[in-house]
């Protein structure tokens, strides 16, 4: 059998704190293929960051990946030893965060950062070399080659993203996650970024995940969406589907709440409540608390992923007749 | 609706000098300034939600500020419900500031995390002498229902780090409305905040609007969130209005480069939506070294030779719709 580009299996992400332990991330499984963009859409504290973080081997303390599989190219990641763990960041797959104005190192001037990614995974390239590579990454992402000698601070926002986006790519990864690339930026330099982003996967053929609050974006600019709600995947679908026939009742919400330019006069409705505390979770579907639709079982009984057919899977007790993947 | 005028904005300016280090303080005389909000002018009419939008830096919240007056702006007039707050002693602002209040953009910020949320929200009652002990609490704990954030006698002994950020900008709601203010600037009040809470957020800002008949100053970089609340909307440039009108015109029929180009970088939450993209060039100037003439001129794409030299004053194209634009009036 061919093997998915990336494929996550059971994936569970624990933080073990002195109040408890907050289960991050909670049986996630998907797949994603080259030239593919999938979508987690999430609020804050769904996991969507901790499940990015995880696939790279970089949950920060005390998170621990307690179980599941990170499979590339059918080559299982979580067994890794840190040294090999690290050449495959920045080689196969690569990270993009969210804020542009903390992850550039201040007293290095761009270009040097191009020096370092390169010659770190790559030593016999000569400094030169890798400048050279440096000013074509720099024109792909559309700045001009006289940045390099620049600082990170005399660049803006929207530039400084570039620069990392240009990083990301510097050794032509497979996969590349983006976490809340644009978040921190205005809506015209976020239109170009994403823009960048989706030339730059057609490009070179990457698998690009992109992670955002944004439900917008990520139903404009992927080809299948996750949503994830208190550390689990409520939904999985081809963005066309979450848009026309969403069937979790917090995606519908989600849908309902976001404000479209285009329609005229629209009406929009809110989700009740809020987000549950995840060290104390709800008993059995964890969003029954703020769901219109919850019975005695969502309350009681624990949801499994179900699969509806035409690979779109939801995880809700009102999807009876479903088989279990 | 009455057309009556709350509030009046005339020539507002506001330029902040730049630090200078000193080495640059003992070889220079010239000094820089940042042109955070540089000529602006705007009324807004009781009743009336009234957005200033545009992106980071282009002056919108500085003109929120300078409106309540937070700030003294370096000239120009605001004429709050006829009076000039310019001109006033600080008394009398501190009165006028009972029928104007600012809700701001992070909620983590603007609560003392040491006050409990009563006291919070009672505080004002007090500054401004109004109610004390028994009675101020019977009207804290009626603001707080009516802010949504009930059992009101629960939320009154919580300190701000045990409730979540959507309640948190109710407790900022309900401080500011507790002296029933006729006037409220919201300062990006939903944007550090979770998506499925933002529409309650908002539907609360609109019924209290009725309930209250509030005049609202909107502060916003989010113009899908600006359509689906606002009256009358104006973007903001570098420091200057390039667009003002009523939301119908400025969405179904924008004019000036810079509003189009804003529309349509806008994410719509349709899949496989290919819209009409008017891009744009370079990055925004900066405010200390505006470019001449239009300041616009350095990313529009219609550029003629009058741009270079003559800046656009915001001129009617309709009764309802003011634009500045050397080519479009």
């Amino acid at each position: 059998m061919e093997h998915s580009l990336l494929r996550v299996d059971s994936l569970n992400v624990e933080y073990r704190t002195r109040k408890g332990s907050i289960h991050a991330v909670e049986d996630v499984s998907f797949s994603i293929e080259k030239a593919e963009t999938l979508g987690i859409v999430g609020e804050s504290g769904s996991g969507k960051s901790t499940l990015g973080l995880s696939l790279i081997g970089l949950v920060p303390y005390p998170g621990k990946i307690t179980k599941g599989n990170v499979l590339l190219n059918g080559k299982e990641l979580l067994k890794l030893k840190k040294e090999e763990l690290r050449n495959i960041r920045g080689t196969k797959i690569c990270y993009i965060f969210q804020d542009p104005m903390t992850s550039l190192n201040p007293v290095k001037k761009i270009g040097a950062h191009f020096v370092e990614v390169i010659r770190t995974h790559e030593p016999q390239v000569s400094k030169n070399d890798a400048l050279e590579s440096a000013k074509k990454l720099l024109h792909d992402v559309g700045i001009r080659s006289e940045r390099m000698n620049d600082y990170p601070h005399q660049l803006s926002g929207g530039m400084r993203q570039r620069v990392m986006i240009a990083l990301a790519i510097a050794l032509n990864p497979s996969v590349v996650v983006a976490d809340e690339p644009t978040t921190a930026l205005d809506v015209i330099v976020q239109q170009k970024i994403l823009d960048l982003l989706n030339k730059l996967r057609d490009a070179y053929g990457m698998a690009l995940i992109l992670i955002t609050h944004d439900l917008s974006i990520v139903l404009q600019r992927s080809d299948h969406i996750m949503v994830m709600y208190a550390g689990q995947l409520l939904e999985y679908a081809a963005s066309e589907d979450i848009y026309l026939n969403p069937k979790h009742p917090y995606t519908k919400g989600l849908l309902k709440s976001i404000p479209n330019i285009e329609l005229v006069d629209q009406k929009l409705e809110a989700i009740g409540g809020s987000p549950p505390d995840l060290l104390n979770k709800p008993t059995g579907c964890r969003f029954w608390p703020r769901c219109q639709f919850a019975f005695d079982r969502c309350r009681e009984e624990a949801v499994s992923l179900c699969n509806t057919g035409k690979g779109h899977f939801v995880r809700c007790h009102l999807f009876k007749e479903c088989t279990k993947e | 609706m009455s057309q009556v005028e709350i509030l009046r904005v005339e020539h507002l300016k506001k330029y902040f000098p730049v630090e200078k280090s000193f080495l640059e303080k003992a070889l220079t005389r010239a000094r820089h300034f940042v042109n955070a909000v540089d000529d602006v002018s705007f009324s807004v009419t009781r009743g009336e939600i009234f957005t200033l939008a545009g992106e980071s830096g282009c002056g919108k919240t500085t003109t929120g500020k300078l409106v309540v007056r937070l700030i003294s702006p370096t000239s120009g007039r605001i004429f709050f419900d006829g009076t000039d707050t310019t001109m006033v002693n600080s008394e009398t602002l501190r009165i006028l500031r009972r029928k104007m209040q600012i809700i701001f953009q992070d909620p983590y910020a603007s609560l003392n995390p040491r006050m409990k949320i009563g006291d919070a929200v009672g505080h004002p009652l007090e500054i401004h002498g109004i109610a004390y002990h028994d009675e101020k609490r019977k009207k804290v704990l009626e603001i707080l229902n009516r802010v949504g954030l009930s059992p009101s006698d629960k939320f009154v002994d919580l300190y701000p780090h045990q409730i979540s950020g959507g309640q948190r900008q109710r407790v900022a709601m309900a401080r500011a409305l507790i002296l029933q203010p006729e006037f409220v600037v919201a300062d990006e009040p939903v944007s550090m905040i979770d998506v499925s809470l933002r529409t309650a957020i908002i539907d609360l800002m609109l019924g209290l609007r009725k309930d209250f008949g509030l005049t609202y100053l909107f502060v916003t970089h989010d113009l899908a969130v600006a359509k689906y609340i606002s009256d009358r909307i104006a973007i903001m440039y570098l420091g200057k209005i390039v667009e003002l009108g009523d939301k119908k015109t400025m969405f179904s029929n924008p004019l000036h480069p810079y509003t189009k180009a804003l529309l349509s970088a806008i994410p719509v939450p349709i899949p496989e939506r290919q819209r009409k993209k008017t891009e744009l060039r370079g990055d925004v100037p900066s405010a200390i070294d505006v470019p001449s003439g239009c300041r616009f001129r350095t990313r529009c794409n219609c550029v003629n030779k009058f741009c270079e030299e003559t800046e656009p004053e915001l001129l009617p194209v309709s009764p309802s719709h003011y634009v500045a634009c050397n080519q479009c009036s």
